[in-house]
């Protein structure tokens, strides 16, 4: 995914926000670097040699048919499992033998496709625990309600409600995260993802079950992410207008295998893609 | 003006149980006082206090940390037995005065529960659900079974321990499974009343603090909180370890509430009584586990005069509140009273 060259194509709607998106600057150092990564399952590949390089402000795309490794590669990036073949990189440093909270102090921040949100706890201390490692304070303080106590947790209110005025759901604070819409706990699980300062965001389809107009804002919200927090995005979506409407680059995986990567129009194009998700055509017929 | 009444209402929301348990003091000291007390309950008013912390302790475990714990009766006696022992020697070597004496029983009984909450939680807490209720289990009736062995004397101003051996010299004050014997009856409700008090703004600092809220995080998603960078393990082991620590504590006052203890009194029936306590009172509130305790601790030895019924009785208790507290019509009853003031403090459910 070098290439990050404008799409003119008519057929999909062009998003009015990337004409003004930045140019990648191919000289920084890239966020995010796999090479060779996979995973076996005894004799089963999930993943392999999986490579990408995904630069600091770029908003990637990971599509593929169902059960094709997206998500674990997620897995794979964030630790949760660890690969049995290649290297990743984040910020140039090597993530080998780290576990999941190493690699989210290293700059990875995730949400998931089922969403996993604290139910039982209200907005804004979901988003609290998300800026658990950026704002600390000693347990001690914590019990003894120590000067330390005070001014961390005036911190941490702020920077919630700021991280909330994203979205417009400063009032929904005290609302308990598990009784929110849908749509409203998919922003959340983000919200909280950003409060731990990520380089790189994962997003495990952050358009599923929402509507169209819901996901044209989403749109917009996660390109003004980019370039409000400067962080490079990596997501992974069934949403075609989502994807070949904002993604820089995109990657396509079938069966733990990149089939294809380059930009929408050339995955558009891309006859092996075709084939993964609609199938082959009989020549005979 | 209308935000200094908001933070005000919080912070009464927030610290209620100790507001609670303070009233509760009052008319106490008040009936004492004024004779107005029957002699058999105040006779329960420390028992009571301890249950209290107990149950409130439990709770950090059971509520929110969101492990099941039955081996909580087992930290307790470690509690009680270490600080008798340290009661008397403090006594005997130092001569703190009574006061001097509760304190540093509490404080080393809190500890010595501290660090055996460590040892067994390391292992433990890589278990979940049931595996992990199995094996506090079992870790409490291992913690029953040894002080059945130890045997601790005080010869001059030197501790003597003995494992299964009762031939050590001095005056034993720890006997193997006779336990403690004519113990100086030290616990007074003043200091029971205390202990409840620090017990519960130790956990409710804790619940509404960076660390609470980790804790709470792992109960709710582990994949989640493993995934903003919360240390599973530590926080567990932090709920865990503070748990055993108050329980500690609540088991020094006790032990030093009784002219003897054995340590058959700590049996895995002691750790279901609190866990009841925990349960009736609501997983993870608070001020329903000081309430629930009071209630159910005073309500057995209050039913004495019914003689042969008085378990039925008690067992029916039990029943009824577990149906009233699950029944949904009756809890929509209860909502529709306390509508009107939700409404007002801004809440939405």
């Amino acid at each position: 995914m070098t290439d990050t060259k404008r799409r003119s194509d008519t057929k999909m709607v062009e998003h009015p926000s990337r004409a003004s998106g930045p140019e990648r600057d191919l000289n920084k150092r890239p966020v995010l670097e796999c090479s060779h990564l996979g995973i076996d399952y005894g004799g089963l590949k999930a993943v392999d040699d999986f490579n990408l390089t995904i630069g600091p402000t770029e908003i990637a795309g990971l599509i593929g048919p169902n059960g094709a490794g997206k998500t674990t590669v997620f897995n794979l990036l964030t630790k949760v499992y660890q690969p049995t073949h290649g290297v990743v990189m984040v910020d140039g440093k090597d993530t080998a033998g780290m576990n999941t909270i190493q690699a989210s102090r290293l700059g990875l921040a995730r949400t998931f496709q089922n969403i996993r949100l604290f139910n039982q706890m209200t907005v804004e201390d979901n988003i609290r625990i998300g800026l658990h490692n950026q704002i600390p304070y000693s347990t001690a303080s914590g019990i003894l309600r120590l000067p330390a106590f005070w001014k961390g947790e005036k911190k941490q209110h702020e920077k919630a409600m700021e991280l909330l005025s994203l979205f417009n759901m400063q009032d929904m604070a005290d609302v308990k995260s598990g009784s929110l819409p849908y749509g409203a706990q998919r922003r959340l699980e983000i919200l909280r993802a950003l409060a731990t300062s990520p380089k790189l965001l994962l997003l495990d389809e952050p358009a599923a079950g929402m509507n169209p107009k819901e996901t044209e804002e989403l749109m917009d919200t996660i390109i003004k992410i980019r370039d409000d927090f400067q962080i490079a995005i990596m997501l992974i979506e069934h949403d075609m207008n989502l994807v070949m409407g904002i993604c820089e680059g995109i990657c396509v995986l079938n069966f733990g295998r990149v089939i294809a990567k380059g930009t929408a129009d050339e995955i558009q194009n891309n006859p092996e893609v075709i084939e993964a998700y609609l199938g082959t055509q009989k020549e005979d017929e | 003006m209308k935000k200094s009444s908001n933070t005000l209402r919080k912070i009464t929301k927030t610290y209620f149980p100790c507001l609670l348990v303070t009233a509760m003091f009052i008319i106490c000291q008040i009936m004492i006082t004024t004779n107005a007390m029957p002699r058999t309950t105040k006779s329960m008013l420390v028992p009571v206090c301890v249950y209290i912390v107990m149950a409130v302790s439990l709770n950090l475990t059971v509520g929110i940390s969101g492990e099941l714990s039955l081996g909580h009766a087992g930290f307790m006696s470690i509690g009680a037995f270490s600080g008798v022992v340290i009661a008397t020697y403090t006594r005997e070597v130092f001569g703190f005065s009574e006061p001097a004496q509760l304190l540093s029983a509490l404080v080393i009984g809190g500890i010595m529960a501290g660090i055996m909450g460590v040892i067994i939680g390391i292992p433990v807490l890589r278990l979940r659900g049931d595996y992990l209720a199995i094996v506090t289990l079992a870790f409490g009736e291992i913690i029953r079974n040894i002080l059945n062995c130890i045997y601790i004397s005080l010869d001059g101003n030197k501790l003597h321990f003995a494992f299964n051996n009762n031939d050590i010299p001095g005056t034993q004050i720890l006997r193997g499974p006779t336990g403690v014997t004519s113990v100086e009856k030290i616990a007074s409700f003043l200091a029971g009343f205390l202990l409840v008090l620090f017990t519960l703004l130790v956990v409710i600092n804790l619940i509404h603090s960076r660390s609470g809220r980790a804790i709470m995080a792992v109960r709710d998603n582990r994949i989640a909180a493993e995934s903003v960078g919360i240390n599973v393990t530590g926080f567990k082991l932090l709920a865990f370890v503070t748990s055993a620590f108050l329980a500690g504590m609540g088991g020094a006052l006790f032990g030093l509430n009784y002219a003897s203890l054995t340590p058959a009194n700590f049996s895995f029936n002691a750790s279901i009584l609190i866990l009841v306590y925990v349960v009736l009172g609501g997983i993870g509130n608070i001020t329903g586990s000081v309430i629930a305790a009071a209630v159910l601790y005073i309500l057995p030895e209050e039913l004495r005069g019914f003689a042969d019924y008085r378990m039925l009785a008690y067992a029916i208790v039990l029943i009824a509140v577990m149906l009233i507290t699950n029944n949904a019509r009756i809890k929509a009853f209860v909502n529709s009273i306390f509508k009107k003031n939700k409404a007002k403090g801004g809440e939405q459910a």
